[in-house]
């Protein structure tokens, strides 16, 4: 049943009987052609993108938990394409332009919302390496621009641009594109769309092995049983290595909590993301009213979704600080997930050397935004058996032959 | 009209003898010392407080503690303004000024109630179905959700007040302040251990202080007096009061928000600090958090005036509050038959006790019949009438599965509904400290199972309701706890209490509606049984999917008194029991914990403290305009009357160039480097050889990552056979040092090095110039200077202008150069006498500009701006540093793979502009095609730029892509829409032979 206001209105009479489950709980089939691990937003997507771009519908998600349990309902949501280097801009920008028809490809309102992200620069450096990729973003053909301290001000009255805060606020970069989503919509539009094209979602279906004959996979064994599959995507995120390293192979990931809050929600303050790498915090004001606040990595590495105190300490000190009318507001709730970590700090969306075995992880503090381009030329990926020029460049391989990809800059402060 | 309508003349634990004056929405009301926010509207007889998150619907007060879904206000004015206070916990103090949230023009008229009369169109998740089309018009279409959704309003000022943060270690932490925990603490603290007791109350005392009950023999407030006497005694025992533990995290790492001042008037606070978070790391924790009462889903049970048994209760004995006229009790346990008595005796009329159990605990209900009170067994309240208050209760029995209703239906006229839904204990610390969750059916409620911390949960707060199970419970874990840290022998006497024959409660998680209106799961974010019910229906049937889809439990009160309703419903819907449904995660914190606390004292100027140098008070005399590099102030450039900095820069280089210039150079990293195998440290962290390297003599040194790419550089020096100095960037010093432990610690554990950060026990004046020598002959009597005794890359100790110093040859300005290194304390006459004497030569102070602009001209990079973490030594030219012949040095491994040795890498290059006087931006790419339409492939980027008066002209660093081969070619430079054309040069542009330096 297609979503639609009058949809409401009809459902309004009759206490909304008529609404259909937003994706089947089937049992799982014995095989399939393509079995996608992890049901995250980039697992999920790639299942949409199997049936919908390459005819490739006997498809199984399977996920251990619930689908969008990990990352993708844990993040901050922020979505932008101000990437420096050639390979990530193409690639997140394919994302962006995804995004901006998303909800009405998938029916489903993902309240993808353009209010824009604003990156502070606070010292000399600062500028200098804000200069450096506006520069590029623009000559890639994506928004950015820069705007001076008043500029700064004009577009978001409520931080402190005094001259005397410990950082002052010398100029940002501005990609108006940008902005933010709603995490838990992503995962369950691409989970209903894929549904409707015939993929199985399979939820507390958690993979505890891989088969193989030789050097090709068979299937998954399962939490539900042993499922046959052709082919087998990992998405994963912070399990990434863990499920790699059941069809015998390492990654270069490293896997830490990344934490994330809430304040009690309040009436519209802020209509935009605010990021600063030097002050160390972002934040931005959700739909409900709630500032999110993020920052960066705990330091140690973890598989449990729990973080420290002293992250939230220090975030709370720098928001304070470019926001000091946030003193008296009050965390509400704080979380982690668990984030994969490349030495690049950019993704691994490939082929691997076991056959039928698609790796697509390391995405760390900031794969959200690249939720449905990842998913798009993941699908490729494995339909074809070879990467889509927009992700040939995210290979395994780059860390032996050391073509990296350095994003550090751009992951200054997670997101 | 002042007078506190509903208030009993005796009775409670407020303060008569003092009044308190305070406005809500406006209007003015009286109540006394003791009395929360809430206590004293309902005293003035207040029950309509806000309108609900959705549908704008009246709202009463709803519970007496942190438990509040409803009452949430808007608390203080101006900067001190705080919103979404639940008013349970505000204590009332002089002058308080309150207003409701969320509701326009008022209160009592709304217009956001028009939601209310759309709401069929409002079901859970209605936005994921719609605002889709057209598409640019979800802007326009949040616009108007934003301004609805949201609470209470920011402050918009900066927050006046201050707040601390300190840290603690007790033996055994105490998290609650009931007869549990006071048990607890009352065990451990005689054993001798060092006990916390937090209790986010202002009072000690928990469930005693609304209910009666005896303990030894006596009223169990007398119990209470002399509990919190003999804690207060005990000089190990520190009692926090108004201190909510708020998160249990790793390592039995507790967080406690404590709050200081909250409770005086404004003007009272000052000189205090308002909040203050404790991290207590504890031995041993013991949880006595309580239970939080349920409340029954019924159609209207929103209704201001309908509210929590226990809440009634503690408004009537704990502040002698009558919450209504006539009230209406409806129970699926025994606890609330006490309520009906206690309200009955606090002078409000109740008119009927319904038991939804069709056998009712016999005891209990001929007390309420000799007190008049009829019980109606099997029965339940299933509709509220009324509209900003209650006006009646529907009474209909209750089928024998609970689904159905039967027989006639009862209108019992009412301004109060008492309800009591069952318990669920607070696990909320326990499951955030990692425990695992089990059903309890015969509680209905979760318990808590399997721990995974040094913890253990007691009382109320594992299940135990029964009082003189709750005391035993306390002071055997109390006692257990103390000798787990070497206090006692492990025992205790628990104080005795009547136990109490308990019959269990009858779940009915869905009161059958009668068929009209809303019944509520979670009243803050109004999501009601049919809320879940159509989540249920639509797939959205994992617990945490239910949440996110209808938002149950996400609202301010994080579900206190709603999540377990909601999982059993859930349960119900979907078929399933419900241990199988499981529990959702509870996160901290506890309640909501101000941001300042948090950040305590590390705000404004104490937020990430500058580090100064010695010399810092000079510079700023001398009207230096400061950059921040790291943590550093370092003087930029040195203006002259009114300079710009192009000016003072220009000035400031050519005098470096003509005669003799002074830099502050102390902020460098120093880190002090002793023992055996210390060259072996270096050999490894660094690409070149360091075991030939001569006491008395430096090197330079680059530091790679295991990648092969560029990570730090710097000067070391030889100080004796196993001691270097060596110096790294001014913003990579901590990291560096980290990183060498690293190396140490987890890789070479067998080596003998010892690594001391001596960053700030040097001060450092570099002197640069043709001059430079003649002022050091003249201040430093005792070192030979000439090039021979004391060449480039040497150090020496002897004495400068009378100080003790250590004198390095080495330059990054291409002069020749002197860094003069005194402790610390002797900076600023260092640098005063160097000035002084130095004045015959003109010698000039220059900043990091005018040193990044000599360097530049030199050919030497900066790490941070020449490289970005993709950069080779290789790359930047210095081939000759990376040593051929050592057998491995960090970062060897990744230099050989395939791509670090493309000819074609971004390499140092220089760039002249076309036009000598055009300085391009930092940053500037360089493009391929200047002709090619976006995406324009690009070749690099300009590093560096400068205006040079030495060479008159302008000129770029830059990397670029194969550029070591294109000298002499011209490339289009790009930045903010303008192409600007240079020539790519050698990346050196001064005393290519290094003359200069060595002379
Ligand atoms: C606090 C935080 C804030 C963030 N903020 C941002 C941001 O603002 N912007 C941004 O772009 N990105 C952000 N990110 C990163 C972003 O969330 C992730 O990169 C992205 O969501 C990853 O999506 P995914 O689908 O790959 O992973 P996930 O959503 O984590 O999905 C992986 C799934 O795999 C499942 N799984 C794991 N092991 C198994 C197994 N053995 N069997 C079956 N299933 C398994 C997991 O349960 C999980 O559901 C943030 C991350 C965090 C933690």
């Amino acid at each position: 049943m297609k979503y639609s206001l009058l949809g409401l209105i009809k459902g309004a009479g009759n206490h909304h009987k008529d609404w259909p489950a937003a994706w089947r709980q089937p049992e799982p089939k014995p095989a399939y052609d393509v079995v996608i691990i992890g049901g995250g937003g980039h697992g999920l997507a790639t299942a949409y993108f199997l049936a919908k771009e390459h005819g490739v519908t006997n498809v199984a998600v399977v996920e251990k938990g619930w689908i969008g349990g990990g990352n993708t309902g844990r993040n901050t949501t922020i979505v932008r394409s101000n990437y420096l280097w050639d390979e990530s801009a193409h690639l997140y920008e394919k994302s962006l332009k995804l995004w901006e028809g998303l909800s009405q490809e998938l029916n489903f309102n993902t309240m993808f919302s353009q209010r824009g992200v604003m990156n502070l620069a606070h010292n000399l450096h600062d500028l200098r390496e804000l200069n450096r990729r506006v520069s590029a973003i623009r000559l890639n053909g994506i928004d950015s621009e820069f705007l001076t301290t008043e500029q700064v001000k004009a577009f978001c009255p409520i931080i402190n641009t005094a001259p005397t805060i410990r950082y002052p606020v010398l100029g940002a970069s501005l990609q108006r594109r940008g902005g933010t989503a709603r995490h838990d919509a992503v995962a369950w539009g691409f989970a209903r769309a894929a549904d409707r094209l015939g993929v199985d979602i399979l939820q507390n279906c958690e993979v505890t092995g891989i088969r193989r004959e030789g050097i090709r996979v068979t299937g998954v064994e399962t939490t539900r049983g042993f499922i046959g599959a052709r082919k087998i995507g990992s998405v994963a995120a912070g399990h990434s290595s863990v499920i790699a390293a059941m069809a015998g192979l390492r990654l270069p990931i490293e896997s830490h909590p990344l934490q994330a809050l809430v304040s009690e929600p309040v009436k519209p303050v802020l209509d935009t993301v605010v990021m600063s790498g030097a002050v160390h915090v972002y934040v931005s004001q959700s739909d409900k009213g709630e500032l999110v606040i993020g920052a960066g990595i705990d330091a140690y590495n973890s598989y449990a979704q729990r973080g420290t105190l002293q992250v939230i300490e220090e975030q709370m000190a720098a928001l304070i600080e470019l926001f000091p009318m946030f003193s008296r507001m009050r965390l509400m709730r704080q979380w982690a997930g668990i984030v994969d970590v490349c030495p690049d700090a950019s993704p691994i969306m490939a082929r691997t050397p076991v056959e039928g075995f698609y790796i697509n992880c390391g995405w760390g503090t900031g794969g959200f935004k690249a939720t449905p381009g990842s998913g798009w030329v993941f699908a490729h990926t494995i339909a074809q058996d070879r990467p889509h020029e927009l992700n040939a460049a995210f290979t395994l391989e780059r860390f032996s032959s050391g073509a990296l990809i350095d994003e550090h800059g751009a992951a200054a402060v997670a997101h | 009209m002042t007078a506190q309508s509903h208030r009993n003349p005796t009775g409670g634990r407020i303060d008569r003898a003092r009044t308190l004056g305070f406005t809500f929405n406006g209007r003015y009301y009286e109540g006394h010392p003791g009395d929360t926010l809430a206590s004293a509207l309902l005293a003035n007889g207040v029950h309509l407080v806000g309108r609900s998150f959705k549908y704008h619907r009246p709202r009463g007060i709803v519970g007496s503690g942190a438990e509040e879904p409803n009452a949430l206000v808007q608390l203080g004015q101006g900067a001190l303004t705080e919103p979404n206070v639940r008013a349970t916990q505000a204590e009332l103090h002089d002058g308080l000024a309150a207003a409701s949230v969320n509701c326009w023009p008022g209160v009592r008229w709304d217009i956001g109630a028009i939601n209310g009369l759309l709401g069929g169109l409002f079901p859970a998740g209605f936005y994921y179905k719609t605002f889709m089309w057209p598409a640019r018009a979800w802007r326009a279409y949040e616009w108007f959700i934003r301004r609805a959704a949201g609470l209470g309003l920011a402050p918009r000022e900066p927050d006046p007040e201050r707040y601390d943060g300190t840290h603690a270690h007790c033996d055994v932490l105490v998290a609650g302040g009931g007869p549990a925990g006071l048990a607890a603490a009352l065990a451990a603290g005689r054993a001798g251990g060092r006990v916390i007791l937090a209790d986010e109350q202002a009072e000690i005392g928990g469930s005693l202080l609304a209910g009666g009950g005896t303990i030894d023999g006596r009223p169990a407030r007398a119990w209470l007096d002399d509990a919190t006497a003999e804690l207060a005694g005990m000089a190990e025992v520190r009692v926090l009061p108004r201190a909510t533990v708020f998160g249990y995290y790793d390592h039995n790492y507790l967080g406690i928000a404590e709050r200081l001042a909250d409770h005086l008037p404004p003007a009272e606070r000052a000189g205090r600090a308002r909040q203050r978070v404790w991290k207590v790391r504890a031995g041993r924790v013991v949880l006595a958090t309580g239970a939080i009462e349920r409340p029954l889903v019924f159609d209207g049970n929103d209704r201001p005036g309908v509210m929590l048994a226990t809440a009634a209760q503690a408004y009537a004995n704990r502040w002698a509050v009558r919450v209504g006229d006539r009230a209406v009790v409806v129970t699926n346990n025994d606890s609330a038959y006490q309520t009906a008595l206690d309200l009955s005796e606090s002078g409000v009329a109740v008119a009927l006790l319904a038991d939804l159990r069709a056998e009712v605990p016999a005891a209990l209900a001929q007390r309420l019949s000799r007190a008049g009170i009829e019980v109606a067994a099997g029965s339940a309240v299933v509709d509220a009438a009324g509209g900003t208050r209650v006006t009646s209760a529907e009474i209909r029995r209750l089928g024998a599965d609970g689904t159905t209703l039967e027989g006639p239906a009862r209108h019992v006229p009412c301004d109060v509904i008492a309800v009591s839904g069952g318990w669920s204990p607070a696990v909320h610390l326990f499951s955030q400290s990692g425990g695992r969750l089990r059903w309890d059916e015969a509680i209905a409620g979760f318990v808590p199972d399997i721990s995974r911390q040094a913890e253990v949960s007691v009382g109320a707060a594992r299940g135990t309701f029964d009082l003189a199970a709750a005391l035993a419970e306390g002071a055997r874990a109390g006692a257990a706890a103390a000798h787990a840290a070497g206090f006692g022998d492990g025992t205790a006497t628990a104080p005795a209490a009547n136990a109490r024959e308990v019959i269990a409660p009858r779940p009915v998680w869905r009161v059958p509606s009668a068929g009209r209106g809303k019944a509520f799961v979670d009243i803050q974010n109004d999501v009601t049984a049919a809320d879940i019910a159509l989540a249920a229906r639509e797939g959205y049937s994992a617990v945490e999917h239910l949440k996110r889809y209808t938002t149950t439990g996400m609202g301010t009160d994080q579900g206190k008194t709603s999540n377990v309703n909601a999982l059993a419903i859930l349960a119900h819907a979907t078929g399933t029991a419900i241990p199988a449904v499981g529990t959702t995660t509870f996160r901290p914190p506890y309640t909501p914990v101000t941001f300042g606390a948090l950040a305590g004292r590390t705000v404004g100027p104490l937020f990430d403290p500058a580090r100064l140098t010695a010399m810092h008070p000079w510079h700023v005399q001398a009207g230096t305009r400061f950059e921040d590099v790291g943590q550093w102030k370092r003087p930029w450039y040195y203006p002259r009357g009114s300079e710009t900095l192009h000016q003072a820069v220009a000035r400031e280089c050519r005098a470096v160039r003509t005669s003799l210039g002074i830099m502050d150079a102390s902020t460098l990293g120093k880190i002090d480097i002793q023992g055996p195998d210390a060259a072996k440290l270096l050999d490894l962290v660094y690409t070149n050889a360091w075991g030939g390297l001569e006491v008395g003599r430096c090197r330079y040194g680059l530091m790679l990552k295991e990648d092969g790419m560029v990570f730090d550089d710097g000067v070391t020096a030889r100080l004796g056979p196993q001691h270097f100095h060596m110096t790294t960037t001014t913003g990579g010093a901590a990291r560096v040092m980290a990183w060498l432990e690293e190396w140490l610690q987890t890789e070479r554990p067998h080596w003998r090095v010892y690594l001391t950060s001596v960053t700030t026990q040097w001060a450092v004046a570099a002197i640069a110039g043709p001059n430079a020598r003649r002022l050091m002959a003249e201040l430093c009597p005792n070192i030979a200077l000439d090039a021979i005794d004391f060449p480039f890359m040497a150090w020496r100790d002897g004495t400068v202008a009378g100080i003790a110093a250590r004198v390095f040859r080495v330059s990054f300005s291409g002069e020749s150069a002197f860094e003069i290194n005194v402790p610390s304390s002797q900076g600023m006459a260092l640098w005063q006498a160097l000035m002084t004497a130095g004045a015959k030569y003109d010698i000039t102070p220059y900043g990091t500009e005018a040193m990044h602009v000599l360097r530049a001209e030199k050919g030497f990079v900066i790490v941070g701006q020449e490289t970005d973490g993709t950069v080779t030594p290789g790359d930047l030219g210095m081939d000759w540093i990376v040593g051929k012949k050592k057998p491995d040095f960090v970062g060897r491994r990744g230099l050989a793979r395939a791509d670090c040795k493309r000819p074609d890498r971004k390499q140092l290059v220089g760039l002249l502009p076309q036009d000598p006087k055009e300085v391009l931006v930092e940053g500037a790419q360089i493009m391929a095609d200047a002709a090619a339409p976006p995406p324009v492939p690009m070749e690099g980027h300009v590093t560096s730029s400068y205006w040079s008066a030495t060479l008159s002209r302008s000129f770029a660093l830059a990397l670029l892509k194969g550029g070591r081969a294109r000298h002499g070619q011209t490339v289009p430079v790009h930045a903010y829409g303008k192409t600007s054309w240079a020539q790519v040069t050698e990346p050196i542009f001064y005393d290519k032979e290094g003359e200069k330096l060595r002379g």
